[in-house]
């Protein structure tokens, strides 16, 4: 036995040690984490994390791809919030391009991409109720998320992996139908997270299995690189939508909610806090669309109109031109973040003025906070451990690249 | 370069301490070339600074450069100063005959898996690194992939060459 581990639970220190397998594929972990536990009883002694079972080679692909066909792959990042990471990456194609997106466009992505902040969060708040026992919250709240699917749908076609919109804008006004959807959205989220809050938010259970679990200090949280309402969590406000406004976010009169202690609970409460204050942003943005077009009014960046596509000979040809892109790119480099569901999303584009990037590095937040799991849960439980996991949000897509 | 005349304190101080040359560009991104080694000093210097500290590793990444003799790689770190949302970029060029960087992971945690992943897609060796091992990547991998000579697609295919593309 190692005199080196008697510092941790004595009580119930039993003096085997033994390795876990925590996943690859296991309930609690929510996707294809493999932790390798070194446990004595519960407690967990040490910890490594492998991340290598979906790599997907984003950013070798990317070097042999155009501008228009990288959108797609940047759904497949964090697919929780898909829209963030369209906007965010088209936002970067247009920085570096030099485009100026029309207003409305800005306000439809804020739009857009709060109420994939919604679907993001819900997925996190309610799956850690799941984990701490409370199934009925998650299958409720699904409902809403449900209906943030039908809106996207109503935008892009599609409702996962969305795709969605265009470089410069979107291709089309939100429908009736998406108008309606909307306002049946903000009447059923009024009620069903307001149940999910009273449910969880002040439950005995639920503060006792979460407060000071897994909780991390600013310093640390900084020198690993957190961002998002995991940073905000230790009391840091730091949030892309503030520090480097985008897309108009400036216009817009909202707070950035922080925690204190950096634990279960505080991240818990901040992402409750900020899907509050996304859907006042969605209002606001929604009810006050200025007038104007959807789009970008250059034709070497534009897709034609679709009807035009299937009859007319030149709208084919310069929709074929503009997808394959052969339309003149500066060289240059940019840096472009938006504020993804779990923090800093970053696009950091190499253009050599070809029709595809020279090289294009996607900063992943899980990837870089994900690194931190292993200082969290040491000597903690291993029940915590799934709760730490579970608040972290780690999402599989986004650990690769 | 107009814009240095604005430079915060900071950069200045750094300018003098380190004689670096700072390019901005029209996106406003401040970027430094540094020697390779002098990047771990500066680093260090500004994450530990006392009043000015650049708490915050963005990003790092490798890039591949086949056609720049003796300069055949380039590092890339972006840090970042929360308090005045000042970010700077370092780039460190490594020639190919020998892409070893002193690791930064003893500064900032985070550049451990990042640096981890630099290496298994570029082959750059971070020197001191704590567990400088393959992460997204099969272990027995024998190459490094994201390095340009390795085509994604068939080389044998010709409808794909950028001679068709304007390039």
């Amino acid at each position: 036995m190692n005199p080196t581990y008697a510092n941790i639970g004595s009580d119930s220190f039993d003096g085997n040690i033994s390795t876990l397998n925590l996943g690859p594929t296991h309930p609690a972990t929510h996707g294809i984490f493999q932790n390798i536990l070194k446990v004595d009883g519960e407690h967990i002694l040490d910890a490594e994390q492998t991340v290598g079972y979906i790599h997907r080679a984003f950013e070798k692909i990317a070097e042999r791809r155009t501008y228009y066909q990288i959108t797609t792959l940047t759904d497949r990042m964090n697919y929780c919030s898909s829209p963030i990471n369209n906007i965010g990456w088209q936002m970067t194609v247009e920085k570096l391009a030099g485009i100026e997106v029309p207003k409305r466009a800005q306000y439809m992505r804020i739009v857009l991409m709060e109420l994939a902040r919604v679907a993001d969060h819900i997925i996190c708040n309610s799956v850690l109720g799941v984990d701490t026992g409370a199934l009925t919250g998650f299958t409720y709240m699904w409902q809403l998320r449900e209906m943030i699917y039908d809106l996207y749908e109503e935008v892009c076609g599609a409702r996962l992996t969305t795709n969605m919109g265009i470089i410069g804008g979107f291709e089309q006004n939100f429908t009736p139908r998406f108008d309606k959807i909307l306002k049946d959205f903000f009447i059923a989220f009024d009620k069903i997270f307001g149940e999910f809050s009273s449910m969880l938010e002040r439950n005995r259970i639920f503060m006792d299995r979460c407060v000071g679990v897994g909780a991390i200090s600013a310093e640390r949280a900084l020198s690993y690189g957190f961002t998002g309402p995991n940073l905000r969590a230790t009391g840091v406000d730091y949030d892309m939508r503030i520090a480097s406004p985008y897309s108009s976010y400036e216009d817009f009169d909202f707070i950035i909610p922080v925690g204190q202690s950096g634990d279960t609970y505080d991240r818990f409460m901040v992402r409750q806090l900020e899907m509050l204050e996304s859907i006042k942003l969605i209002k606001n943005a929604y009810q006050n669309l200025p007038e104007g077009p959807t789009k970008f009014d250059v034709p070497e960046f534009l897709l034609p109109e679709k009807e035009k596509v299937y009859s007319n000979m030149e709208s084919l040809i310069y929709h074929f031109k503009v997808v394959m892109g052969e339309v003149p790119m500066p060289v240059g480099e940019v840096y472009h973040a938006v504020e993804g569901g779990n923090g800093e999303l970053g696009f950091y584009l190499i253009s050599d003025g070809g029709r595809n990037p020279y090289r294009l590095h996607f900063r992943r937040p899980c990837f870089i906070y994900y690194q931190a799991f292993t200082e969290m849960i040491k000597g903690s439980v291993i029940s915590d451990a799934v709760l730490t996991m579970s608040s972290l949000n780690v999402i599989a897509g986004e650990l690769d690249a | 370069m107009d814009a240095t005349d604005k430079l915060p304190q900071i950069l200045e101080e750094l300018r003098d301490k380190f004689s670096l040359t700072y390019n901005i560009d029209s996106y406003g991104m401040i970027c430094s070339e540094v020697e390779n080694g002098q990047h771990h000093e500066i680093l260090e210097y500004l994450c530990h600074h006392p009043s000015h500290s650049f708490e915050m590793l963005t990003t790092l990444f490798a890039v591949h450069y086949p056609d720049q003799e003796g300069k055949e790689f380039a590092m890339v770190y972006v840090v970042k100063n929360l308090i005045e949302n000042l970010s700077l970029t370092l780039k460190v060029y490594l020639p190919a005959s020998n892409p070893s960087i002193k690791t930064v992971s003893d500064i900032y945690e985070s550049a451990n898996w990042q640096e981890r992943q630099e290496f298994d897609f570029f082959g750059i060796n971070f020197i001191g690194h704590p567990n400088l091992m393959r992460i997204l990547n099969v272990e027995d991998m024998d190459y490094h992939p994201m390095r340009k000579e390795y085509k994604l697609e068939d080389p044998t295919r010709e409808d794909k060459e950028d001679k068709y593309f304007g390039r």
